[in-house]
């Protein structure tokens, strides 16, 4: 479980994040959602310690990590997976070689053991023939599978995903959107998404956290989106009139209990 | 308000260095890394290393022999001057301004790109000091600067005889005993010494300023210009300064 509380960031006296405090439950898909601007990807960052917070705590399993040294933050950072937006793929290395670094820098495993784990974190995203391939030969849907691959490589407790599904088509982002869904149960991990992609919310989502100017304006479930009388979220979420049709549906089956 | 952010960068730059040799990366992977660097930034030098060097050494050959106009002056002065020449300045200072250009733009373009996707932040993700796990190979590697200065120095004396020679502006005789007359070993060590510490500037400054580079692709551009400029104006600096303790 994540905690954050009162968590304020700014940068050049802009500030980006605003006394938000919510929490992350473990084994579920946590969903940021806002538009571009809103501050999700700081949130994001602040929470795996690449930005230092002005003010508010985070605790990972009770965990503060303002108390931690310099070098234990990295080691609880060896906990987590994160699912860059861009896929962060080191380019000098091929696809086994990122999956298997994490593996090289903290683990005494032997080659075979090293090679077994890359082959079944590879089958598990679905790569079976990619593992001498450089990231400059893979489309953008297996760079995030090998991304997501070199996440969970060390079996984390915290999986981070920033913007998982950007620049893909609506096929392979469901497919992203589901492997990560899959992973989190099978993993029991604690899982955040950063998106404003409302399909993704719609098909992982399980609690959501909408950020506005850097505020947490709204959180709750999926389900809950379409009932609430929040105009915040209201305005995101009804931009699209697929979602105003949606939210009809659900206030009809709201009024007659079907 | 300059000053302020120029004070701010030198302590940043400071901390950088402190940076490189906490939490060293597992000798393993970093043995590794080192001769990776060694390989990239050191044998992939030596090839313009050893052209620019020839030629200087001609160059400097012809300039000395066209300026020695006075028949009381032994041919073996064009050889003197030479060595004086490629020693002292040519293959120290020089060869380090041209692989400002070559490897530092090499080291800033290649972790600036890193920075701005993303890949540094998933080395610090993974709890991998990122300072240490890019920065300090390329310094080591770097330590072998001195060994190319080396090959530069013989490179340019012998471009300076071919010159000589084949120019016909003194005979080989002439050209060795000019390059035996009056020599300072620890000249050799002072042009040692600066390519030590020219090394050390050119395997870090740059490495600072992609490090620490903010925005996308055409920030990279401009960091690896920014980079080469001040490399180039620290090296002259730190050239006259070395200069004055050591030789003053």
């Amino acid at each position: 479980m994540i905690k954050v509380e009162h968590l304020s960031k700014s940068f050049s006296g802009v500030n980006v994040l605003n006394d938000i405090s919510t929490s992350f439950e473990r084994g579920k898909t946590n969903v940021i959602i806002g538009q571009s601007g809103s501050g999700k990807t700081v949130f994001l960052k602040s929470l795996i310690g690449l930005h230092q917070p002005d003010a508010g705590r985070i605790a990972f399993d009770g965990v503060y990590l303002d108390e931690l040294e310099r070098n234990e933050q990295r080691e609880l950072r060896k906990a987590m997976g994160m699912v860059f937006q861009g896929s962060a793929l080191f380019d000098s290395m091929t696809v086994a070689e990122n999956v298997c670094f994490p593996m090289q820098m903290f683990t005494t495993y032997s080659e075979k053991e090293k090679k077994d784990q890359v082959d079944r974190v590879l089958n598990r995203v679905n790569l079976v023939d990619a593992h001498h391939k450089y990231p400059a030969e893979l489309s953008g849907g297996m760079k995030k599978r090998v991304a997501i691959a070199r996440a969970i490589v060390l079996n984390p407790r915290y999986l981070f995903c920033d913007e998982p599904n950007s620049g893909l088509d609506p096929r392979t982002a469901i497919l992203i959107d589901d492997l990560i869904q899959e992973i989190t149960r099978e993993y029991d991990i604690t899982t955040l998404i950063n998106t404003h992609d409302m399909n993704s919310v719609m098909q992982i989502g399980e609690k959501i956290v909408f950020l506005k100017e850097g505020k947490l304006a709204w959180e709750g479930t999926k389900e809950e989106i379409f009932i609430t009388d929040n105009q915040a979220i209201s305005d995101f979420v009804y931009a699209s009139e697929l979602y105003q049709n949606v939210r009809k549906v659900y206030q009809e089956k709201a009024k007659t209990g079907h | 308000m300059n000053a302020m952010r120029y004070i701010e960068e030198v302590g940043r730059y400071g901390l950088m260095l402190v940076e490189i040799f906490r939490k060293p990366t597992k000798w393993n992977v970093m043995r590794g890394l080192i001769l990776k660097e060694i390989d990239e930034l050191i044998f992939n030098s030596l090839g313009i290393i050893i052209f620019i060097s020839f030629f200087i050494g001609g160059v400097v050959t012809i300039q000395t022999a066209l300026n020695l106009t006075s028949p009381l002056l032994p041919k073996s002065l064009i050889g003197f001057a030479t060595r004086q020449s490629v020693i002292l300045e040519f293959a120290p200072t020089f060869i380090s301004v041209i692989m400002v250009g070559k490897v530092g733009s090499y080291i800033t373009s290649s972790i600036g790109t890193m920075r701005v996707t993303e890949q540094i932040d998933a080395l610090e993700v993974m709890g991998v000091n990122s300072v240490n796990y890019l920065i300090f190979p390329k310094l080591i590697a770097m330590l072998f600067y001195p060994f190319a200065i080396a090959i530069a120095m013989y490179t340019g004396i012998f471009g300076g005889w071919a010159a000589a020679v084949f120019g016909d502006y003194a005979p080989t005789a002439d050209y060795i005993a000019g390059i035996q007359e009056d020599f300072v070993p620890f000249h050799v060590t002072y042009a040692f010494i600066k390519s030590l510490i020219f090394a050390v500037i050119i395997a870090t400054l740059p490495a600072y300023h992609g490090y620490y580079l903010k925005g996308g692709a055409l920030e990279v551009g401009k960091a690896s210009t920014v980079s080469f400029v001040w490399t180039s104006v620290i090296i002259i600096i730190v050239n006259y300064v070395l200069t004055q303790l050591l030789l003053g």
